[in-house]
């Protein structure tokens, strides 16, 4: 198998004493991001992105990575013991996972996320390695029409397929997209939107957006909702871990069914949070007992933590493969690559296969290491949670305001920052998801280009996005997610009245 | 003859020094040809010992270039700042009216002059007459991949609309290298890509050389790839096609600085042209070598500019 030697060659590549402390670091860094509830797998990277361009891009991949492995890991903690998500795709894992830390079988209940959230990571994982030398493949077929098609798919698939209101996501990508027009238009030549001010002549820095849409605005909820944290204590002993893993065989339909969930959600940019509902629900609709859902079975932490790990993990390959980030996390390392460097897309396999496949082999390594760490670890991060808010806020909103800065040395990035922080907050209070709003300002550039090259080369006819196979189901896919609401509701109703006549 | 004028131009012996770490500024993307070369030129100072202080490459690609000129420009009396510059610093202010004018920098020195080669798929036309009287005969536009717009790649190829009477839909890709790959792909005709852009594809053997825009030849003869050299490709004047165009590569400090400081930049670059670092690199990207400071550069500069801007109103570029 061709992927096999790449991976071993990949491992070479990882098995070196500097990237593995580099690993350890982003583990420990991540899972510490992922208790805290105010940080994010997005805040986490985006925040430490800048310490790793003065690394070579492999050292920094691993590292960025391994925080993304260890956020992953970390958001399951506090939904556990304290019932506060630390990330939002471990909402999910609150429903059963409290409950069972107030029977008192918390560390029954953490063992089985962590261990879930491997399983389903190394599923993602083994997708990754045998998938992707044949996208790579694919490389030379991409030319402006076929990625205008996959950038549009991306954004159907947001509106299409996302758990939020149609129209709310529809404004926030608008808005989004409207943003990322600011600055130097590459197919013009001219500038927009800059209003005369230099500071803006180089658009609107995403990873400044996301610190303030994301970080400041949850520390400005927390702040508002007066957040009491109390906790459990926890620690776990090897017997109750060999008990969880001894029980595993039992659930191998859900395991296997999230797993499935989260890696189709991954490579559709769903995201992980959406994955987590899903693998949740559907864990509930086919158990035998659906009313002991919620109560404190296992099953329902199971559910949710595979899917988002394998979600998390799968995410990772269209943004290397194709150049499109399958959540916000991937978005913010696909900005990351760049800056280091390398041209993530089609061709990223063929020119650059040490960082791909070091990358490929740090997810087996990194999620290896991570359980381990986690493991043995909850009792020391469960006591962050006792160091009082009042005491953390501040050095979160310090840290925010140092990773706008470094991104571009600008002073004027801090102020956007925390333009976007208040954002942030307007759009969590009236229910606007700010995810649509991250991928517009990410892709909507790319997005733009890549449809006017495309209608210059066709002399501005749109039959060019069916002009082949591959742009042609592209697009139709893309349209059939976008109304896919109304699909799934036809095909539903149909399904429904077949029923009713056998009955 | 270039290096002798150089030398005039050089005191003996410069009185100051950086005592901070200076900032090669690069006013393009990653990996691009001026990211490129001041790396190069990073590599050379340390591992000649040419400077106490360390060299940092800052990558200000944004905003086509704009970031870089505007942060140059804002630095005033920074001498730690020294900007790799391009013919950007003509085309830009009158594209996009970005208020720089580069004879608010210091000059330091130019450095090199970068060619432009007409190329096309290996499976397209085998010389320029075809390639035209393909693109002539074509039913679509041929479509000319090129990096940003109303910039040297477009003005290129409005010329050769001019002088071959054949039509093109240009198509303005973010970097070189991406117009380089949508080439192979065959989702362009062809691109006016610098040879260091192209040079990998061309060694794979996915693109092929038409023609060269400059009076001469390359000078390089050694094979780049199995059968050719540098020196092979045709100039495009040869072919019948009379369009030429070279670019400048050069070096500026922000505005305000003292003589001394300049001096010991002059300096510097000088030592960076004698290394072998350059050498290599110069024929590896079949750069043109030059070296003027001084009098003889802003001499340089201001036909450069001259030039630039007609080629820039003629083409209709010049923002109103």
């Amino acid at each position: 198998m061709e992927a096999l030697g790449l991976l071993l060659h990949g491992f070479a590549v990882l098995l070196t004493w500097k990237t593995l402390v580099l690993m350890m670091v982003g583990l420990v860094l991540g899972i510490f991001v992922g208790v805290l509830p105010g940080l994010g797998g997005p805040n986490g990277v985006a925040i430490l992105l800048p310490l790793t361009f003065t690394m070579d891009p492999t050292s920094a991949i691993v590292m960025l990575s391994c925080i993304y492995w260890g956020a992953l890991f970390g958001g399951a903690i506090t939904s556990i013991l304290f019932n506060i998500p630390g990330e939002a795709w471990s909402v999910a894992t609150t429903f059963d996972g409290y409950p069972m830390a107030q029977q008192g079988r918390a560390a029954e209940a953490l063992t089985a996320a962590f261990t879930s959230s491997f399983i389903g990571s190394l599923v993602a994982v083994l997708l990754i390695t045998f998938l992707a030398p044949m996208i790579s493949s694919f490389a030379l077929k991409f030319g402006p029409p076929e990625f205008f098609a996959v950038y549009l798919l991306t954004f159907c698939s947001f509106v299409g397929l996302g758990r939020e209101a149609k129209h709310k996501t529809v404004i926030s990508m608008s808005l989004g997209l409207l943003l990322a027009g600011i600055g130097m238009d590459t197919v013009s030549g001219n500038l927009r939107m800059t209003f005369g001010s230099s500071e803006l002549l180089r658009g609107i820095n995403f990873l400044v957006a996301v610190i303030g849409l994301f970080g400041i605005s949850e520390i400005l909820l927390t702040m508002e909702e007066r957040l009491a944290l109390r906790g459990h204590a926890a620690s776990i002993s090897l017997r109750v871990v060999l008990n969880v893993w001894k029980d595993l065989p039992k659930y191998w339909v859900t395991l296997l069914r999230s797993s499935f969930i989260g890696c189709w959600l991954g490579i559709t940019p769903g995201g992980a949070i959406a994955a987590s509902f899903m693998g949740y629900n559907l864990a509930k609709r086919f158990s035998k007992d659906p009313e002991s859902f919620g109560k404190g079975r296992i099953e329902g932490v199971f559910a949710p933590e595979t899917a988002a790990h394998a979600s998390g993990t799968a995410a990772l390959l269209p943004m290397l493969a194709l150049g499109i980030p399958g959540s916000g996390t991937a978005a913010i390392l696909l900005g990351g690559l760049m800056v280091w460097g390398l041209n993530p897309g089609p061709l990223l396999f063929v020119e650059h296969k040490d960082f791909v496949w070091g990358l490929i082999a740090s997810m087996y390594l990194g999620n290896v290491v991570g359980l381990v760490l986690v493991l043995t670890t909850v009792p020391i991060f469960a006591s962050i949670l006792r160091v009082p808010f009042a005491a953390v806020a501040p050095m979160i909103v310090v840290s925010c305001a140092i990773g706008a800065y470094a991104i571009q040395n600008a002073m004027f990035d801090i102020w956007l920052m925390l333009g976007f922080g208040v954002v942030g907050y307007v759009f969590k209070k009236i229910g606007i998801p700010l995810a649509p709003f991250t991928l517009a300002l990410v892709l909507g550039n790319r997005a733009e280009d890549a449809f006017r090259l495309s209608m210059i080369g066709s002399g501005g006819t749109l039959k060019v996005f069916w002009s082949n196979g591959l742009v042609g189901s592209i697009t139709t896919l893309a349209i059939v997610l976008l109304f896919w609401p109304v699909i799934d509701g036809l095909l539903a109703r149909v399904g429904w009245t077949q029923r009713t006549r056998a009955t | 003859m270039t290096l002798a004028a150089a030398l005039c131009g050089t005191p003996a012996f410069a009185g100051w020094e950086p005592t901070k770490p200076v900032e090669i500024v690069v006013a393009a993307g990653a990996g691009g040809a001026s990211d490129q070369m001041a790396r190069m030129m990073q590599a050379a100072i340390q591992k000649n010992n040419l400077m106490k202080q360390p060299m940092v490459v800052s990558l200000k690609g944004g905003a086509s270039g704009a970031e870089a000129l505007m942060y140059m420009k804002s630095s005033e009396g920074d001498p730690n700042k020294v900007l790799i510059a391009y013919s950007l610093i003509y085309m830009l202010p009158l594209s996009a009216k970005i208020p720089f004018n580069w004879r608010e920098l210091t000059p330091v020195s130019v450095i090199a002059l970068d060619q432009f080669v007409l190329w096309d798929n290996s499976e397209g036309p085998k010389t320029v007459k075809e390639f035209v009287a393909a693109a002539k005969a074509a039913s679509a536009p041929f479509k000319m991949g090129g990096t940003g717009s109303k910039r040297e790649d477009h003005v290129l190829t409005v010329f050769l609309e001019q002088k071959t009477g054949a039509k093109f839909s240009y198509l303005p890709y973010k970097s070189g290298g991406e117009a380089a790959t949508q080439l192979v792909g065959n989702h362009t005709e062809s691109n006016v890509n610098n040879p260091s852009e192209n040079l990998e594809v061309w060694r794979a053997g996915q693109v092929r050389p038409l023609c060269v825009f400059d009076k001469e030849r390359i000078s390089y003869t050694s094979k780049v790839t199995d059968t050719q050299s540098w020196a092979d490709i045709p100039t495009c004047k040869e072919e019948g096609v009379d369009v030429q165009y070279l670019m400048l590569r050069a070096m500026f400090l922000p505005g305000k600085v003292t003589p001394e400081q300049q001096a010991f930049y002059v300096e510097l670059f000088h030592k960076v042209t004698q290394t072998t670092e350059y050498k290599d690199y110069m024929e590896k990207q079949a750069l043109k070598p030059i070296f003027l400071t001084g009098k003889d550069m802003v001499q340089f500069l201001e036909e450069d500019d001259a030039i630039n801007k007609s080629l820039m109103t003629e083409a209709g570029f010049v923002a109103k």
